[in-house]
């Protein structure tokens, strides 16, 4: 067979190429949402563009020291203000060693599990990206800080999300808005549990299948109910904002606006993950990570 | 004169391969620049349009393998769906390959309109695999960044063209 010469070989038709990315894609797509087997390419894209995240990132750092320079005056009010504050909460931190201690000495003669204190480590947003489909944000430490896939992020005023995925560097959190994502709660009012869900939308949380006569108003406070032993229990999640009860339904439409707000701060904490409770039977504790399916817990 | 309607086609130098690659990674660092509220609705691909550029001129060293791979790294920055990107810039790259013989004889102007539909059918896609994946429909403003990209094309492709330019000979009669 005759081969062409060198400038007329073009490689494969345009559309034979078309239709192999295509299905490369497709293939890969497919591959990454229902199965987790693409951890190593995905860790090996992130390494490339790494230094460039980084490098974007100047930009806003700069203009952060800057308008930090400038708002020094400001912070000498808000040092005194804020020294106020700490005696006041130091006060109050008195009286709640007082009733920590107080508290372990009566779990203990009850022989009661402990609850574990968690710890924080802090991280700063580093950017959130611009992709409409999914709710994420990235922080700036990653698995060479400890940071696992499963630890809650929480801001100062209640949860912000779940770790999903770890790189070296850099760790991507599902907010609790995502629609993939749902977090077990517990009205704070009456104790009922539920578990809230993402919408996809911004601002939004809904309960879902919630029949209608349960007791719920607008205003509930909802805080994480920690049966599902990744949340510690008693971190305030969201406010119930819209209660709709249309008899065409099944179930109520309760709408929640999220407590915690991603878009106020940059600085996060990230909470260490809990250590299974000491009554689990170990083959409990063996099954649960395969049935959290990786990164969210599944409820559905 | 018959070929007057034509513009005038300058006789441009070669491009040097570290420029289509640093021009690729600025645009790659302009996407990943961390921006908020309007100013990242109406931000527009940089990525989508440098490879569109280089598939239109440079179509035998820049295809569907380069829009590909900035693909993969832009799903990896955007913490999206890992071959989202990626098959929205290979069908774009694909319809600039198919027509950049046509689009050449365009002035940048002129080119600006057709591009605008690229860009709207790589954000077509983008969109439908979101779909598909379960999102909600983002908003009608999804698509403010396929406009701006349009607006942006002449500038940008002015300035790419920079480093072709014949530089004029100082020896040269006048």
């Amino acid at each position: 067979m005759e081969m062409a010469p060198q400038f007329f070989r073009q490689g494969p038709s345009l559309l034979a190429r078309l239709v192999f990315f295509v299905l490369l894609s497709l293939l890969l797509m497919a591959v990454d949402t229902r199965f987790k087997y693409l951890f190593e390419i995905r860790q090996a894209f992130a390494v490339v563009i790494h230094p460039l995240q980084q490098l974007a990132n100047v930009p806003a750092t700069i203009y952060d020291t800057i308008s930090e320079f400038f708002v020094s005056r400001q912070l000498a009010d808000e040092n005194v203000h804020l020294k106020h504050q700490y005696l006041a909460d130091r006060g109050q931190l008195q009286q709640l060693r007082g009733l920590e201690a107080e508290n372990a000495q009566l779990r203990k003669l009850l022989e009661a599990a402990q609850r574990l204190e968690s710890k924080a480590v802090m991280a700063e947003i580093l950017r959130v990206p611009r992709d409409p489909f999914s709710r994420k944000v990235i922080l700036d430490k990653g698995s060479q800080s400890g940071i696992q896939p499963g630890q809650v992020v929480v801001d100062d005023v209640g949860v912000v999300g779940q770790i999903t995925r770890n790189y070296p560097w850099l760790s991507e959190v599902t907010l609790i808005t995502d629609k993939d994502h749902s977090v077990p709660v517990q009205v704070v009012r009456n104790g009922l549990r539920s578990v809230v869900s993402g919408t996809g939308r911004d601002g939004t949380l809904e309960l879902r299948y919630l029949a209608m006569n349960m007791d719920i108003r607008e205003g509930d406070m909802l805080v994480t109910s920690g049966i599902d032993g990744v949340y510690p229990p008693g971190l305030p999640v969201a406010v119930v904002s819209k209660i709709e009860r249309n008899p065409t339904y099944v179930f109520a439409q309760v709408t929640c606006t999220p407590a915690a707000g991603v878009g106020h701060h940059r600085q996060l904490l990230i909470l260490s993950l809990l250590a299974p409770a000491m009554e689990n039977p170990p083959e409990a504790i063996e099954e649960r990570p395969k049935s959290r399916k990786g990164e969210k817990i599944g409820v559905r | 004169m018959a070929f007057a309607n034509y513009p005038k086609q300058e006789i441009l130098l070669p491009v040097k391969g570290s420029f289509i690659v640093l021009s690729l990674i600025m645009a790659l660092f302009l996407n990943l620049l961390p921006l908020k509220g309007v100013v990242l609705s109406l931000w527009p691909d940089f990525v989508a349009l440098v490879v569109l550029y280089w598939c239109i001129n440079q179509p035998q060293r820049v295809g569907m393998s380069t829009a590909f791979a900035m693909g993969l790294l832009m799903d990896i920055g955007n913490a999206s769906t890992f071959g989202q990107h990626a098959l929205a810039y290979v069908i774009m790259a694909f319809a600039a390959l198919v027509f950049h013989r046509r689009l050449l004889v365009f002035g940048f102007l002129k080119q600006a309109p057709q591009i605008g539909l690229m860009l709207l059918i790589g954000q077509s896609v983008l969109l439908l695999t979101g779909l598909l994946d379960g999102s909600h429909f983002p908003g009608w403003n999804f698509f403010f960044a396929s406009a701006t990209g349009t607006l942006l094309w002449p500038l940008l492709s002015s300035l790419l063209r920079i480093p072709q330019r014949p530089r004029s000979d100082s020896d040269a009669l006048s």
